[in-house]
């Protein structure tokens, strides 16, 4: 083929028509034009979108996990604290691991192999295959870098203090979450709120620099409770052998300070072991001192006796004819199991005489024994916080018959929780008003009860309850060498299905040094069945090793002469009636 | 002379733009130097925790019961060996 030079081509001698030049030029001018638009409306415009697409590439946003705070005593000892774990969990579609490797995973896992692979080949998106492990077992897993499985950080609650705690503290769930006692009652301090912060990264994935904190992380606060862990070592260990002694169902102990309201201690048993609740059954959940009610029997007599002394029915010494031991109320008859004869009224606390109280309260109107039982908290709730706190039974006055009367005196057919109990015995141990009751530890302000009795009824009514520890009272078993100890027994029936069985419930409670009273325990045992039941052998002996025990460990100085007792062993106690 | 002006600028703009790159990279060492002692406190802070579930573990009276009933044979004292003393006030004893 011949070549033509360009120049000479003959098709640039053919003159084209012009519309064609300028339809190309037109063209490529709008092309320009639009691409011009385009880049300015993704530059200026509409800059955003391609702002996040470059900061997705090496923006990140981290979260940052807030630690659940401390629970400690009122000395700061450590009773609850949250460590990070690790949770392994795996994509089953993405874990394809060879036998060697899923042998050793689960070996290194503590995992049935059988389990792990059931685990694997599950249809979920997302399985976890161990929750909680130690970090140092968790670097390991990370070592054998399988595919497919990851790790997430969490948290896990300890109680150093195992069971003996365990009904004040509660636990968490594993979400780190309260379930019950103080750690569901303060859940919403104790709890932190995790933050999040937006960071540039590096290719190697470190933070290069901060770009702004999106969220500031709230670390959940740490709590100082009232609890003394000492005094509540005491309780718990005092009412374990006791349980054990007594072959019981169950049982509690509570210890008040008297001057603050502040609960030194709680105990229930049976317990269970916080760190471990794999094999968790109701019956050791349930923290009794709060959530179970009975009926308290004679504990209740110096509150009928105060009333009657506030009323000005009787004083201290007015005669109360007993004899012979029984009384008969409409069709009902109430009994002494020993018949006393004529009884001052601080003898009828002493000798726990049910005919004595029973004639005090019909002296009164039932109005009046009501507003009493309500203004010293029982019928409602304490409002702790605590899950399933009970109020027990007061029913109102209008709905009384006598018979109901004669008995509400001496506690039956009225219903209470232990700690209820306790905190109704301020008013004697204090003069006569009523604290609050503190959970947490408080800054030591003198506080102003709520006036129940007259200081001058309270005195009175400490020396009839002193009267009762001593020879010749139901509880000689409740004193304490070094203190001068008062309180009263309390011996109750069970009711099951709305009769009264041949079981008991072992009631004290208590207060010392009586000169200037500082500590108030509560004990209370359920269905004792190793032979004795009287609430001065069962439950007395408890409340004296827990009182002498706690008073000494707090340094209260003793108000009687550190001599044994006299007569300890000799002189039978008086029987309480129930 | 404008031209030599402009030389002396562009010298200027020069020198602050690699001081300015200077500055970031050191901003940015300094950076990754704090985040690394942030982690070293997280991991302090962990670590005091978990010493402090140690302590309150061996120091628990259940524990502390034990090993001094059984391994160190005391007894609580019988109430005749208590002899309790009153401590003298500080005021009285500052009194000649």
């Amino acid at each position: 083929m011949k070549s033509i030079r360009f120049s000479r081509s003959p098709l640039l001698f053919d003159r084209l028509p012009l519309w064609r030049q300028r339809l190309v030029l037109g063209l490529l001018l709008c092309s320009f034009a639009t691409l011009i638009g385009r880049a300015l409306y993704l530059q200026g415009i509409n800059n955003e979108f391609l702002g996040d697409k470059g900061r997705a590439r090496f923006e990140r946003v981290i979260d940052i996990s807030a630690t659940r705070g401390r629970i400690t005593d009122r000395h700061n000892e450590v009773l609850a604290v949250s460590t990070p774990v690790r949770s392994i969990w795996a994509i089953p579609e993405d874990a394809r691991l060879t036998p060697a490797q899923a042998r050793d995973l689960a070996q290194l896992l503590d995992l049935d192999l059988r389990e792990l692979n059931r685990k694997l080949a599950s249809e979920q998106d997302f399985v976890y295959l161990k929750r909680q492990l130690p970090p140092e077992l968790a670097d390991r897993v990370t070592e054998m870098k399988l595919p497919g499985v990851h790790q997430k950080n969490e948290y896990r609650r300890y109680y150093p203090a195992g069971e003996v705690m365990a009904h004040m503290l509660g636990f968490t769930g594993v979400e780190d979450n309260g379930q019950e006692g103080i750690e569901l009652a303060f859940n919403s301090q104790l709890s932190g709120k995790p933050g999040s912060r937006r960071v540039i990264k590096d290719r190697r994935g470190n933070v290069v620099e901060d770009v702004e904190s999106v969220n500031p992380p709230q670390e959940g606060k740490d709590i100082t409770l009232s609890l003394d862990s000492k005094v509540q070592y005491l309780a718990y260990s005092f009412l374990k052998q006791a349980i054990e002694e007594n072959r019981a169902k169950a049982g509690g102990v509570v210890v008040l300070d008297a001057r603050t309201g502040e609960i030194l201690a709680l105990a229930n048993l049976p317990t269970y072991n916080p760190n471990n609740r794999t094999k968790l059954i109701g019956a050791q959940l349930r923290n009794r001192a709060l959530t179970d009610t009975f009926e308290p029997g004679s504990t209740l007599k110096p509150f009928t006796a105060a009333l009657a002394l506030e009323k000005g029915k009787v004083r201290f010494n007015t005669p109360i004819q007993t004899a012979p031991g029984y009384m008969t109320i409409g069709s009902a008859t109430i009994s002494d199991a020993h018949p006393h004869g004529v009884l001052t009224v601080a003898q009828v606390i002493q000798k726990s005489s049910n005919v004595g109280a029973a004639k005090l309260a019909l002296s009164m109107p039932a109005e009046e024994m009501w507003s009493m039982f309500d203004s010293i908290g029982f019928g409602t709730p304490l409002k702790l916080g605590f899950p399933g706190e009970a109020g027990g039974r007061l029913r109102p006055a209008k709905s009384w018959k006598p018979i109901e009367q004669a008995t509400m005196s001496y506690g039956h057919g009225i219903s209470v929780t232990l700690i209820q109990l306790a905190r109704a015995y301020q008013a004697f141990a204090r003069d006569g008003d009523l604290l609050s009751l503190q959970l947490l530890k408080s800054d030591g302000l003198p506080l102003n009860g709520k006036p129940v009795f007259a200081a001058q009824t309270a005195r009175e009514v400490r020396i009839m309850l002193e009267m009762a520890v001593q020879p010749g009272g139901t509880a000689p078993k409740a004193q304490i060498p070094g203190y001068r100890v008062a309180g009263k027994t309390g011996t109750a029936h069970k009711l099951e299905g709305g009769a009264y069985a041949n079981k008991y419930v072992s009631s004290f409670v208590g207060f010392a040094p009586v000169s200037d009273p500082r500590l108030i325990v509560a004990v209370m045992i359920d269905e004792p069945s190793a032979g004795k039941h009287y609430g001065g052998e069962v439950a007395a002996p408890v409340f004296a090793k827990v009182m002498g025990g706690s008073l000494r460990t707090l340094g209260v100085a003793p108000d009687a002469p550190l001599a044994p007792l006299p007569g300890e062993k000799n002189e039978p106690p008086v029987k309480e009636e129930m | 002379m404008m031209a030599r002006i402009n030389f002396i600028l562009l010298l200027v703009v020069v020198a602050c733009a690699l001081s300015a790159i200077g500055a970031n990279h050191r901003a940015r060492k300094l950076f990754s130097e704090l985040e690394l002692e942030q982690k070293r406190m997280r991991a302090l802070e962990v670590e005091w925790g978990q010493l402090q579930l140690e302590q309150s573990t061996w120091a628990a009276h259940v524990r502390v019961e034990k090993v001094a009933r059984e391994k160190l044979g005391m007894l609580p004292p019988a109430p005749g060996q208590i002899v309790a003393v009153t401590m003298a006030r500080e005021h009285e004893v500052k009194r000649p």
